[in-house]
């Protein structure tokens, strides 16, 4: 540990909260701050640094629990509206991830497909409490002899009902182009041909890992706005890459850090878990992710400083190099640039549009800052932060 | 590359006639069912984006009557709604008209209904599907049966 001239522990700064003392300011508010002030004095007058991002995410779903039926049944199969859910946990244990369409989806058969209804759409019913149909099928035992089941749940009626996701917040995106000579379809939007348009999908310097890059103060643990609720950090999500290239400042150039998270599903709200269609692509759930991040010296001021033109990603391909696994990109620009609306590829310039969406990360980390300011939720210590190498 | 909606009505004597397949690989034209109705009396409703070469949609359009089929074109109907909008800005990369762009520097998506053509090209794009065809009293007046939405 270096010497800092700013110590404050995790303690420290959650007595300020309960106190109704700390400070507390949004990762776009502190930009200026440590540009004003250097970061070891603002590190001495800020506590806490809220972050959000709100953008479709992959690698959700949740865990339910419908309850036990009499007769009893173990179901084998499930659906919620026509959603096909995973049964082959328990009795009436289902997870429902947020990319299954429904089952008489037509897919991509008429090109480009809508995708209108799937996973993450459930989810959205069930948290803006609409009924959701709940059919269910076993092969009958002894002890579950019932073999049909079909009824209407909705959440506040579940027993037990988990958002659990797997992968959320990436650390970092592409920036996706397509220089093919046809409009394509992909999980980063509509890209039409010959590089006319690009599009990204990160909140930038809002967006909670970009403000502790090298997961500092995150960990297993870690108290965070989900959904509108509160969640936890669990675990670090799949295709966790710690090791990408990075910039001096710490920010990886490349997709690299993830988080697993979880939290009570009855506790969130539609407005932060909207089921989404991709077109010609699937379906996926945007997700509301929002962490605070203690500011226990100057170092973390200087993280949670950092601005939008000093973070940077790779522009890709979408057309050829992307599928076909060529590690390979035409540059890299910064969010400041993205951001602007348009950005240089092969010396021409080429409008962007975001799929993430800044105006609610924002809405996130001021709602975080309310809660933290009211003194309703502390900092937790993670238990164990992120692998970092 | 030319996007219109139209809105077709099919009399019930020919609503079982494969015309759109006929349409789309005749006249080399791309399409989008942006809405469905089944009408009283079995006449069916649709509202279509077409895209292709200007000519071949015009061609098209003028198969399409030949068939029987009503046909009118759609502008300016395209509303949002703003419970459903999240604000993501992946419309304003494909509207060709700037009237869907993002306001700086607080990234506000901005709608100009004035400045919307109503190609309909936002409609798919939109992850939340915000953006929506509204059809407007003179197409739906003969409507007093079941409309299913597209
Ligand atoms: S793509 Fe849809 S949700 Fe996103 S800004 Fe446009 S209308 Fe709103
Ligand atoms: S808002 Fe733009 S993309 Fe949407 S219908 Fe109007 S002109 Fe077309």
């Amino acid at each position: 540990m270096p010497p800092f001239e700013v110590n404050k522990t995790f303690d420290e700064i959650n007595a300020k909260i309960k106190a109704g003392e700390a400070v507390v300011v949004t990762a776009e508010e502190m930009v200026g701050i440590v540009r004003e002030n250097g970061p070891v004095a603002a590190a001495r007058k800020i506590d806490v640094v809220t972050t959000g991002t709100f953008s479709p995410m992959c690698s959700s779903g949740a865990f339910i629990n419908f309850g036990h039926t009499n007769p009893t049944l173990r179901a084998s199969k499930a659906w919620l509206n026509n959603v096909p859910a995973y049964a082959g946990l328990a009795a009436v244990d289902i997870y429902i991830g947020a990319t299954e369409p429904a089952e008489d989806d037509p897919l991509n058969k008429v090109f480009p497909g809508g995708f209108r209804y799937g996973g993450g759409h459930v989810i959205e019913d069930l948290v803006a409490g609409r009924p959701v149909r709940l059919k269910a099928w076993g092969y009958g035992t002894d002890c579950y002899p019932r073999r049909d089941l079909e009824k209407e749940i909705t959440l506040q009626d579940l027993p037990y009902a988990l958002l659990c996701n797997p992968r959320n917040c990436y650390q970092n995106y592409n920036c996706a182009i397509n220089l093919s000579d046809r409009t394509i379809y992909t999980y980063m939007g509509t890209l039409r041909p010959h590089g006319k348009n690009a599009t990204y999908c990160s909140a930038g310097e809002l967006s909670p890992l970009m403000n502790d890059p090298l997961y500092k103060t995150i960990g297993l643990g870690t108290r965070i706005f989900l959904g509108g609720g509160i969640g936890y950090i669990t675990w670090h999500g799949t295709q966790h890459k710690p090791g990408a290239l990075r910039a001096d400042n710490g920010t990886p150039r490349r997709a690299a850090g993830t988080l697993m998270v979880q939290g009570d599903l009855k506790q969130m709200s539609p407005r932060w878990l909207k089921g989404v269609s991709m077109q010609g692509y699937g379906n996926t759930m945007a997700v509301g992710v929002g962490i605070p991040i203690p500011i226990l010296n100057e170092e973390m001021a200087a993280y949670t400083g950092v601005a939008d033109d000093e973070i940077f990603t790779q522009v890709v391909d979408y057309a050829h190099d992307y599928p076909n696994g060529i590690a390979h990109n035409y540059g890299e620009v910064s969010y400041a640039q993205l951001k602007s609306g348009q950005i240089e590829v092969n010396g021409k310039m080429v409008p962007t549009a975001p799929l993430s969406s800044v105006v609610r990360a924002r809405e996130i980390a001021e709602t975080l800052k309310k809660w933290i300011t009211a003194g309703d939720f502390l900092i937790e210590k993670p238990i164990r932060t992120l692998p970092s190498e | 590359m030319y996007t219109r909606i139209y809105v077709l009505k099919f009399p019930k004597q020919i609503t079982d006639q494969p015309i759109i397949c006929n349409l789309v690989k005749k006249y080399d034209l791309e399409f989008n069912i942006l809405k469905a109705a089944i009408l009283l009396q079995q006449e069916g409703l649709l509202v279509l984006q077409l895209k292709g070469y200007k000519t071949n949609v015009d061609q098209g359009l003028a198969y399409l009557r030949q068939q029987g089929v009503q046909v009118e074109s759609l502008a300016s109907t395209i509303r949002r709604d703003d419970e459903k909008c999240y604000q993501c800005g992946a419309c304003t990369g494909i509207c060709p008209t700037g009237a869907l762009s993002i306001h700086r520097p607080d990234m506000a998506v901005i709608f100009d209904p004035d400045r919307c053509t109503g190609c309909g090209l936002c409609v798919t794009v939109c992850p939340v599907r915000a953006m929506e065809v509204s059809l407007n009293q003179t197409v739906l007046n003969s409507q007093a049966g079941t409309a299913i939405a597209g």
